[in-house]
């Protein structure tokens, strides 16, 4: 099978639905003629044009708003945030508004909306430039929040996005964007709320969030050296989430350890964990254990920033402390 | 009364009395039901600016949307949705616009274009404006109705959402209800600049007009230009109408406090409904006969849609969790 970058797979999802779909435009800074700081519109600004492709002005809450409004009325806005700190700025539209609404009109108003941006820590961006915020959003009713690790997920789960009628947060992890991985050419979507097992194994599971799945893949094959066998879940969307896979393979392994860069505190890890433990207490042999990246805004400095990443050093020893127990 | 519009008729003269009418009497009745216990939640009361939702809607298709306010019960009713289905929504009821989900400041009837009154303050603006995008996207000749009041002019949403439209000439028709008060801040004190339509003719490029919130036909027929620029492509437009409300803010609120008794009076002497109802019989355009007539007949049409939202059930419990996401994953 062919190999392409993320950033690939995923344009070529966006180009493939805006060729089938002439409702889908989308808003952005430098995503028109420029073709996006991540080159996530590279090229389509020449086939779709100016009504299509869309560069705004620095209003994210303007465009946001209004965005909602076009999903109201017929079209499929896709709001590209290049850096997803910026879609602090418009929060009130989307919590209060895009989530809202299809229940507010009870189920009378569609809200076709994907809202996309780069996640995560790397490349010494700093604080406004870093963020990932996914907890918040999983905590609110009414999004779709996929989290794709490799390029075959990024455009399977972007097409499905593109062809839902709800809002849906796509976030890329941007030290995912260049990795290369085998997307076949024919037409497939991804369903959410499937897990992927990306890797099997019996002797304890973990739950791999975004750029921590390759991480913890690498670990894993390391470990299996030291004859450890692991399995890594990669949740691939958060909202919804498949409990259902996470909870089949505790009951394998007993043992689970939840990877993720942001924070802990109310995060993903904490909500997976309670869930385990309310569903299936007896089947674990060991307490639930999760792995986050520090509590702390980003810092720049490249010491300090990779001083609050868990690295493949502390993903390893937290497997081997889980098994240990 | 401003309009010298001689190729009005009575057939699209009446209709705008009526419509205030059914207003009016729509909203007294609620605030009835309110004080008696049988609206549990908020009750926005927009008397006094019947005029303004009135005089806009009149122009518009059941195609074209309006996104509203909280103040937003007039909106729905001359956007066409039934006093009914408006009064079952503020009881709580299965029968409410928005099937119990919403109440006062959530009327939702997407079939006619009536896409949402809201709780905040902003968010009007920025979604016509989008609604706009839609129409320019899609080749309709569609336009969309943004109404918000002066307590939104000086929130973002005003000035992202007015931008947006204007460099894209977007077919969009902002309507700013300038009511004097933003709940209980009056508007003197949270601007320098209190005139709306120069902020969109100079600010953004705007077409622009200010008109007497309280003179139906001058508002019908700002409309009526903002429409036709809209449908023909010419981009958007913003009504500012000047106009005041004479219940609280919201029912059951004190009212005291900012604003004097004189001040009431007086606007209460410029009630939309009495004086078009005046300048309708002095220029003969209705009878004394014929008013009545129309005030029976909405009175008994407001009567049977109370008892109705009265009779309605409310709905059911098991469904309190359905429509967060569209059908399917």
């Amino acid at each position: 099978m062919r190999e392409i970058t993320y950033t690939e797979a995923a344009r070529e999802a966006l180009t493939e639905q805006m060729a089938v779909d002439p409702s889908i435009f989308v808003v952005g800074e430098g995503i028109g003629e420029r073709g996006g700081n991540f080159n996530t519109t590279l090229g389509l600004y020449e086939k779709y044009g100016p009504m299509r492709l869309r560069d705004t002005p620095i209003v994210e809450r303007g465009f946001v708003g209004m965005c909602a409004g076009a999903a109201m009325t017929g079209t499929r806005p896709v709001v590209d945030f290049m850096f997803i700190d910026f879609i602090l700025d418009s929060m009130g539209e989307l919590l209060n508004q895009i989530s809202k609404i299809q229940y507010m009109s009870s189920g009378r108003i569609k809200m076709p909306i994907v809202l996309r941006g780069c996640i995560g820590i790397g490349g010494a961006a700093a604080t406004h430039h870093s963020g990932s915020y996914y907890p918040l959003f999983v905590h609110i009713p009414g999004f779709r929040v996929a989290l794709p690790s490799t390029p075959y997920d990024a455009k399977g789960l972007l097409k499905t996005a593109l062809t839902g009628d709800d809002p849906v947060l796509f976030l890329e992890h941007k030290l995912l964007l260049n990795r290369r991985g085998p997307v076949p050419e024919e037409e497939y979507k991804l369903p959410f709320g499937q897990a992927a097992v990306a890797r099997e194994g019996s002797d304890a599971t973990v739950v791999a969030l975004a750029v921590m799945a390759p991480k913890a893949l690498a670990v894993c094959d390391e470990l299996a050296k030291e004859g450890l066998d692991i399995e890594v879940i990669d949740p691939r969307t958060l909202a919804p989430l498949d409990m259902g896979t996470i909870l089949e393979s505790v009951r394998k392994t007993g043992r689970l350890l939840i990877a993720d860069e942001t924070f802990g505190p109310c995060g993903i890890g904490a909500e997976i964990s309670a869930q385990v433990m309310e569903e299936s207490f007896d089947d674990l042999d060991a307490p639930i254990a999760r792995l986050n990246g520090a509590h702390t805004p980003t810092p720049y400095s490249p010491s300090l920033e990779s001083a609050i990443i868990p690295d493949n050093v502390a993903i390893a020893k937290a497997i081997r402390d889980l098994v240990a127990e | 009364m401003s309009s010298d519009d001689i190729t009005l008729n009575s057939q699209q003269l009446l209709p705008l009395y009526r419509m205030m009418a059914l207003i009016r009497r729509t909203e007294e009745q609620l605030a009835r039901s309110h004080q008696m216990g049988l609206v549990p939640g908020p009750c926005h009361t927009y008397v006094g600016e019947e005029a303004i939702a009135a005089g806009v809607c009149a122009k518009l298709r059941d195609d074209d949307v309006v996104f509203s306010t909280h103040r937003g019960h007039g909106h729905a009713l001359a956007k066409g949705v039934s006093p009914r289905a408006v009064a079952a929504e503020l009881f709580g009821k299965a029968t409410g616009c928005s099937q119990g989900r919403g109440g006062s400041m959530h009327l939702f009837a997407p079939e006619i274009g009536l896409m949402g009154t809201s709780g905040i303050v902003g968010p009007s603006i920025l979604q016509g404006a989008g609604a706009g995008y839609s129409f320019k996207l899609l080749g309709s000749d569609q336009v969309s109705v943004a109404f918000f009041g002066d307590g939104a002019v000086s929130n973002g949403a005003f000035h992202e959402g007015l931008n947006l439209a204007a460099i894209w000439d977007l077919p969009v028709i902002f309507v700013c209800e300038d009511n004097m008060y933003a709940t209980e801040v009056p508007f003197r004190e949270a601007t320098r600049v209190q005139d709306v339509a120069e902020r969109a003719s100079v600010s953004y490029d705007m077409a622009a007009v200010c008109v007497d919130g309280n003179d139906v036909l001058a508002v019908r027929q700002a409309s009526e230009a903002a429409v036709a620029r809209a449908r023909a492509g010419e981009g958007p437009s913003l009504i500012e109408c000047k106009t005041y409300r004479t219940r609280p803010h919201a029912e059951g609120m004190r009212d005291g406090g900012y604003r004097t008794d004189e001040e009431m009076a007086a606007w209460k002497r410029r009630d939309p409904i009495a004086s078009y109802g005046a300048w309708l019989l002095e220029n003969g355009h209705a009878s004394e006969g014929g008013l009545e007539a129309i005030e029976a007949e909405v009175n008994a049409t407001v009567d049977e849609a109370i008892e109705f939202a009265r009779s309605s059930p409310f709905p059911d419990p098991a469904t309190a969790s359905d429509f967060i996401f569209s059908a399917g994953v």
